[in-house]
């Protein structure tokens, strides 16, 4: 069988595959969410993600939107076995999944109610992190230099945006001048990021270290180095670790907008920042020569080196990117969120930012897809208990690692990495 | 050497035992050396009374004391200098400077010169800072090593008393540190048969949870069994709970060929939800709302030696067992050989015909095992039951270790019982000096970055690597 034979092949039995998944997913949506349930009970979700719009709340009847939903779920998966969505595939596949899961909110709100909008924009609230995170991670590898020590950046970045917020709050009082200790604060949160990084840089381009090891080694250090100080300062001197949050601040026209208004674009400043980061990276990456240069050299820093790149700047300066990015998004813990640092606060969410990184395929919009959907995984987590329903809340918070193994794994679709992330690039 | 000795051999006299030595432990012993310098720094910056006496010495110095002060720091700056440029310095005096008066020039030169400065600085008037400085490091110091081995007069007392309490409290930091060690030795061992075969195990953490999951399991609902089937059999169990944890990011390597590290990094923190899954609910002992598994059996519990408060237990004769297994199975049989060259060489282990698929199988589930004995001892021979987040990093640490002991059993023990006598004696240093712990974890960093780059250490202590290699 020839290379392109396989391949063949292999797009085929995927588009089965999902096809069969599609299928089982419209018979299961049935069986678990709609069968047993009475035909009277309704579902009831809020609409308002704040108090200042008074949208009603949308009712629907469980059982019937239950069986609709599955039965398009099945309907597609019927589809793409006979026919097959060709290059929509992908998409039919998410629009089904969603489709799922509303059908499982349908059932578990059935003869209750729950406030759709404020989950959404609790999903979005957790996502914001999880996606800059993510772009610290795209900026980095898409250069060719993984990144793994992008929750110790995060860790590193919340810890000094505290403290020099607050150290900043006692020079400049808000009463005075406003925000201004805020914004140092992150630009602080910003600077350690990019020093860290900058270690992680040194280490792995000038000394060749394995990256690997040099990202393990940055995240032992930041989490031991913010622990001491932690210990040292942050507790006994409760006014160096009380910085304040950025307040949120609604745009004009645009929160007014039904549902999606107070949703999106009334928040705080580190949310306007990833959509406008999003795009800007995107653009960057993709639309401008810097861009082209930087996914060169992660794909074949060689040929790169041979058309006249530096290879070894454009990587440190990817990684130094990558470095603010990940320090904005350890600021957002404590300036945008409780306002105080608490050891190890990130708790991981600098791995769920790499996996959002892999099951986004390495682009911006992509890793904010796949944030999002981690966001709302962890925000439903939450409610489960208060909708008696029956699967463990840790399970959930599984979710994010299982399914970038299995994006990683090509079950639904490769999952490629830049050729050359992970080499330490030697010139000849 | 004779001259048919060097015509066997590849031309290069072979270097004497000392000089193997030496270059063994040479840059394993400067680089934790260097980091408890960097460590002491640190302690140094943020002790609040040195903070404070050097505020109060600055706020009330004399002009004599500024020029003093600013003559010491330039004189530090010309230690710098002198240490490093030695050989500039006297190149721009004679023609061809011999090597020992370059090296005479920049160690006495610039250990000369810091000292000048200390006694500058002391005279200015920041005698009681500096004092203040030296007493924070040698308290936190001092409390360590009296944590982690003991203190001399104690222990002699206690012998010459003959009590057996005081004996025991005498004793207490030594075998505590070997108690310490333990999770190391296993967990460093999985890290380094992974290195050996070309694999990354970041796994260990998780791999060690699922280890002490299914050891906890069968420690506390197999009962009546005497204690000779039921400790090798949770033992069993526990190894082959990491094994299975191994098994599946190896086979996705194997067969589709993504990156262990990711696969395994998933794979921690699904099983840190697993088992916060499992002691929130069915493992969870009954009549607490703490999340926590019943107690094991007795007839589970590894043997300890010495009565309380001494913990120390049979699980540190095991671990020193499965070193010296890993040394027998990686350089004394043919699978370990393969492992080897796998490590070495994938491609020509395949052109030599030995299963690459296999071969990670056989390693990363080994090593698997082996992190799950981690936790399993941990279960079975210090904590008796099983909590959530019961492990304080050991799998992370356990990187260390394995770079510090070069990928080699007799390293990885040496190394583990370095760390275990540093967390021991951390805890000590946060009990009576007040030095929060995590310093160890910057310590550790710090070490893997000095060995991981060796140039660093080069860099630094350049006069005793580079230019003795160039004069022999």
């Amino acid at each position: 069988m020839t290379p392109a034979q396989a391949a063949e092949l292999a797009e085929r039995t995927r588009y089965r595959v999902i096809g069969a998944i599609l299928v089982v997913l419209g018979i299961a949506g049935y069986l678990l969410f709609a069968n047993g349930v009475s035909a009277d009970l309704v579902s009831e979700f809020g609409m308002n993600a704040s108090a200042t719009t008074k949208l009603p709340d949308w009712i629907i009847p469980s059982y019937a939107t239950a069986t609709a939903l599955s039965a398009i779920c099945l309907f597609l998966g019927g589809f793409q076995l006979a026919r097959g969505f060709g290059k929509w595939t992908n998409l039919v596949f998410g629009i089904a999944v969603l489709l799922f899961i509303f059908a499982f909110l349908t059932w578990a709100t059935r003869d209750a109610s729950i406030n759709l909008a404020g989950m959404i924009k609790s999903a979005l609230l957790r996502a914001v992190p999880l996606t800059l995170g993510a772009l610290s991670g795209i900026l980095s590898e898409r250069a060719g230099v993984v990144n793994i020590a992008i929750e110790g950046m995060m860790l590193a970045g919340a810890m000094v945006g505290a403290l020099a917020g607050s150290l900043a709050l006692q020079r400049w009082p808000a009463e005075q001048f406003g925000s201004l200790s805020l914004w140092v604060g992150l630009v602080a949160a910003l600077l350690t990021g990019a020093a860290l990084a900058l270690i992680h840089a040194v280490l792995s381009i000038r000394y060749k270290v394995d990256q690997i090891i040099s990202g393990v080694t940055i995240n032992i250090f930041s989490l031991g180095i913010t622990s001491f100080i932690s210990a040292r300062f942050l507790q006994e001197f409760q006014e160096l670790n009380n910085s304040g949050i950025f307040r949120t601040v609604p745009i004009p026209v645009l929160s007014q907008i039904p549902f999606l208004g107070p949703i999106l674009f009334e928040s705080n400043v580190f949310t306007y920042l990833t959509y406008i980061l999003l795009v800007v990276v995107h653009v960057a990456l993709f639309y401008t020569a810097w861009g082209l240069r930087t996914r060169a050299v992660g794909e074949h820093p060689k040929a790169a080196d041979t058309l006249g790149i530096n290879v070894f700047r454009t990587r440190y300066l990817a990684v130094l990117l990558s470095g603010l990015m990940a320090g904005l998004a350890g600021g957002y813990f404590t300036l945008g969120s409780v306002g105080r640092f608490d050891e190890g606060m990130t708790a991981g969410r600098g791995f769920i930012a790499l996996a959002a990184v892999i099951f986004g395929n390495w682009t911006p919009f992509g890793a904010f897809g796949a944030s999002l959907i981690f966001g709302f995984a962890d925000s439903l987590q939450g409610k489960l208990a208060i909708l008696r329903v029956p699967i463990p809340s840790q399970f959930l918070l599984m979710a994010p690692y299982i399914s970038t193994m299995i994006a990683l794994a090509g079950l639904v679709g490769r999952a490629t990495p830049p050729a050359a992330s992970g080499q330490p690039y030697e010139k000849q | 050497m004779s001259a048919q000795a060097t015509a066997l051999t590849s031309g290069k006299p072979k270097p004497s035992t000392w000089q193997q030595v030496r270059e063994t432990l040479g840059l394993p012993v400067l680089a934790f050396i260097t980091a408890l310098a960097v460590g002491g720094v640190i302690i140094i910056l943020t002790d609040l009374e040195v903070l404070g006496a050097f505020r109060d010495t600055l706020g009330r110095l004399a002009p004599a004391g500024y020029t003093r002060l600013i003559l010491s720091l330039v004189l530090a700056l010309v230690a710098v200098g002198l240490y490093f440029g030695a050989e500039r310095v006297l190149a721009r005096v004679m023609k061809n400077p011999p090597y020992w008066q370059t090296v005479a020039l920049s160690v006495l030169g610039g250990v000369g010169s810091l000292i000048l400065a200390y006694f500058l600085l002391r005279s200015a008037g920041f005698d009681q800072a500096l004092d203040a400085a030296q007493k924070a490091v040698s308290t936190a110091y001092g409390a360590m090593l009296e944590g982690s081995l003991g203190s001399l007069s104690a222990i002699v007392a206690a012998l010459q008393s003959g009590d057996a309490e005081a004996r025991r409290l005498a004793f207490y930091p030594m075998l505590e540190s070997l108690v310490a060690a333990t999770p190391f030795i296993f967990a460093g061992l999985s890290v380094a048969l992974g290195f050996r075969c070309g694999l990354f195990n970041i796994g260990a953490e998780g791999q060690l949870f699922m280890g002490a999951i299914f050891s906890a399991f069968v420690g506390y609902s197999l009962k009546g069994l005497p204690a000779v089937i039921h400790i090798p059999l949770a033992l069993g169990a526990g190894a082959l709970g990491g094994a299975v944890w191994a098994f599946l990011p190896a086979l996705l390597k194997a067969k589709v060929g993504t990156h262990e590290v990711i696969n395994t990094i998933m794979m921690n923190w699904i099983a840190i939800r697993l088992s916060e899954w499992l002691l929130n609910g069915p493992m969870k002992r009954p009549g607490t709302a703490n999340p926590v598994s019943p107690t094991i059996e007795a007839s589970a519990e590894l043997p300890r030696f010495f009565a309380d408060p001494i913990r120390f237990h049979l699980g540190f004769f095991i671990a020193l067992g499965a070193a010296a297994f890993i040394y027998w199975f990686l350089f004394r049989t043919t699978w370990g050989f393969e492992i080897r060259t796998v490590g070495a060489n994938p491609f020509a282990a395949k052109y030599a015909g030995m299963s690459i698929t296999r071969n990670y199988l056989i390693a990363f589930c080994m090593a698997g095992a082996l992190a799950g004995l981690a936790g399993a001892n941990e279960v079975l021979g210090l904590n008796h039951n099983l909590a959530v987040a019961f492990s304080a990093g050991t799998g992370f640490d356990a990187i260390a270790l394995a770079l510090l002991g070069k990928s080699h059993p007799l390293g990885v023990v040496l190394a583990a019982l370095l760390f275990g006598t540093l967390r021991s004696g951390g805890t000590r240093m946060q009990n009576v000096a007040k030095i929060p712990v995590d310093i160890i974890s910057v310590v550790q960093a710090l070490v893997i970055a000095f060995i991981a780059a060796p140039a660093i250490i080069r860099a630094l202590y350049r006069y005793r690597e580079e230019r003795r290699a160039a004069a022999h």
